[in-house]
């Protein structure tokens, strides 16, 4: 996906969306399938970035302590 | 009563003079309502007016004075927040028509609260992008909050209706909140100081979340001293917000005095210096000869990180309104909707390696640190755009104007770090901002380095006539 061409796009918004019972009307298809474009340019630069296995995402789990 | 000049007040000079009793809060509660009436139809920044809840606050504020008591650090300072900040009475809008129907809040965020505790007193909700996905507050429901140095310009987003708000003259503070740049942009564009504090350094409880990762709120004013009185009543642990930092009060207006002796400052180079009009350079290098800064530094892989941004930010506000866009897709402004919807299918992969590239960065933010202090850059790439206009000429290249207004603020926030958004004093009509930008919890030194600018004449809030 991340040389995506506009038919990749286009069969991923379908898919996916389906997948995810997500109703894309006609009317907003072209949209959703331009910002798909867009993110997954943003996406391209992200996932060529060679990281090393240590690195860990951001967000930090909390477990909760429950106080007797 | 009085003899405040209310068209130069900024709102510590009114509340000084509530507290040293030569005016009361009712008094500058109806200046101000009368002020809005007068003035908001033509810029479009609040979308409700709390006129007889404001000055039953206004009143109690003046009761306390006449009891002897303490009114508060904030006492009869007129404010209002974004409309997707809980307000107890009022229904949270987050700029959206779904939200509409919802009941109304049972009590206020943490953050307004806070404020009203400390004698503030809130006259307001204001607009902004539907559920903060924007850079221009062109709401399709409640129309575009106009930039109030030109009518015809936006006042940037997502916070528009609390940075117009503020450089209208019409309340001397407001909230907004910023994910990748929503109380920067608006802030720069429409002339005033703007504080994104440090990711987790104020609860965001009570504010409607749009991607939690990125999501921080804070303070547009109309002086450093306005923004910093505010923050400091802000700060403090929130248990329910599972991002607060938890650290007590550091408060910064005390140490706004202290100047900047001992500050390490550097200009951004590489992505920070390019991509941008000229003028937008230029109030950098205005500031940095204010500061006598000459240093140059780098972010690594600044570029990269506003696109792992882009990837979170997508893919976390289309998780929440999930079910909206489901059941009702024909109920969001058409200028969020097909990005919510392309949001829902952001394959994990691309999320999560964003946020493993949000771990690298963070490392590379850090060493920079450990050789400046305070980081200088432009805030907006150029003025404010007109209302409308799709595309606009970027350094002789031809781009979208919405998503390239965020191009400088978003890999800062993408970092967590303290940013104040200053505008600097230009004989411009259209107003431009540098942000002043320091390490995590640092807010000291933002507020500290935009002091001695307004001190020096270098940054002033531009007040609409």
């Amino acid at each position: 996906m991340t040389d995506s061409s506009r038919s990749d796009l286009e069969a991923h918004v379908d898919a996916a969306a389906k997948l995810l019972a997500l109703p894309i009307a006609p009317a907003h298809r072209p949209g959703v399938v331009l910002y798909m474009g867009v993110i997954a340019a943003a996406a391209a630069l992200v996932m060529e970035f060679p990281l090393a296995d240590e690195v860990e995402a951001a967000p930090v789990f909390a477990p909760a302590p429950v106080e007797p | 009563m009085s003899a405040i000049e209310y068209a130069a007040a900024d709102g510590m000079a009114l509340v000084e003079a509530v507290r040293g009793g030569r005016a009361r809060a009712r008094e500058i509660c109806e200046r101000t309502l009368a002020r809005i009436a007068a003035r908001d139809a033509a810029i479009n920044a609040f979308t409700r007016v709390r006129t007889e809840q404001a000055l039953a606050d206004a009143d109690r504020v003046d009761a306390t004075i006449a009891a002897g008591r303490d009114p508060g650090p904030l006492a009869g300072m007129p404010f209002a927040v974004k409309n997707l900040f809980d307000v107890a009475g009022l229904t949270t809008l987050a700029g959206s028509k779904i939200n509409a129907s919802r009941p109304p809040a049972a009590r206020d965020a943490f953050t307004v609260a806070a404020i009203r505790r400390a004698g503030g007193v809130l006259v307001g909700a204001l607009n902004m992008d539907e559920y903060a996905y924007g850079f221009t507050t062109e709401n399709s429901h409640y129309g575009p909050t106009r930039n109030p140095h030109d009518p015809t310009r936006v006042a940037g987003g997502s916070s528009g209706g609390s940075g117009a708000a503020v450089s209208a003259g019409l309340v001397p503070l407001a909230l907004g909140s910023d994910t990748n740049g929503s109380i920067r942009v608006p802030a720069a564009l429409c002339g005033v100081f703007g504080l994104k504090p440090t990711y987790g350094r104020l609860s965001r409880t009570g504010s409607a979340l749009f991607a939690a990762s990125l999501d921080h709120v804070g303070p547009l004013g109309r002086s450093v001293r306005d923004v910093a009185a505010t923050y400091d009543v802000m700060q403090g642990p929130d248990p329910s917000d599972p991002v607060s930092a938890g650290r007590p009060v550091e408060a910064c207006l005390p140490r706004l005095g202290e100047g900047i002796g001992g500050l390490r400052i550097a200009v951004l180079d590489s992505h920070f210096a390019k991509g941008g009009e000229p003028e937008a350079f230029a109030a950098v290098a205005q500031v940095a000869a204010a500061l006598g800064v000459s240093r140059r530094t780098t972010i690594p892989e600044a570029a990269r990180a506003r696109a792992a941004a882009m990837v979170i930010t997508s893919a976390e506000g289309a998780t929440l309104h999930l079910a909206d866009l489901r059941a009702r897709a024909e109920d969001f402004d058409p200028l969020t909707r097909d990005r919510f919807l392309a949001g829902a299918l952001v394959p994990a992969t691309w999320y999560l390696q964003a946020q493993r590239f949000r771990s690298w960065y963070r490392a590379q933010v850090t060493a920079v640190f450990r050789e400046v202090d305070v980081l200088l850059a432009p805030t907006t790439p150029c003025p404010a755009p007109r209302i409308g206009q799709e595309r606009m000429m970027l350094d002789g290249v031809e781009v979208l104007t919405r998503p390239n207004l965020g191009v400088f603020t978003q890999p800062l926030s993408f970092g967590g770090l303290p940013i104040l958004s200053v505008r600097v004093t230009t004989s411009a009509a259209l107003a431009l901002g540098v942000p002043i930008i320091a390490a995590p919890f640092r807010e000291d030194h933002v507020l500290r380095v935009g002091a001695l600018l307004e001190a020096k004449g270098a940054a002033a809030a531009a007040i609409a006539a």
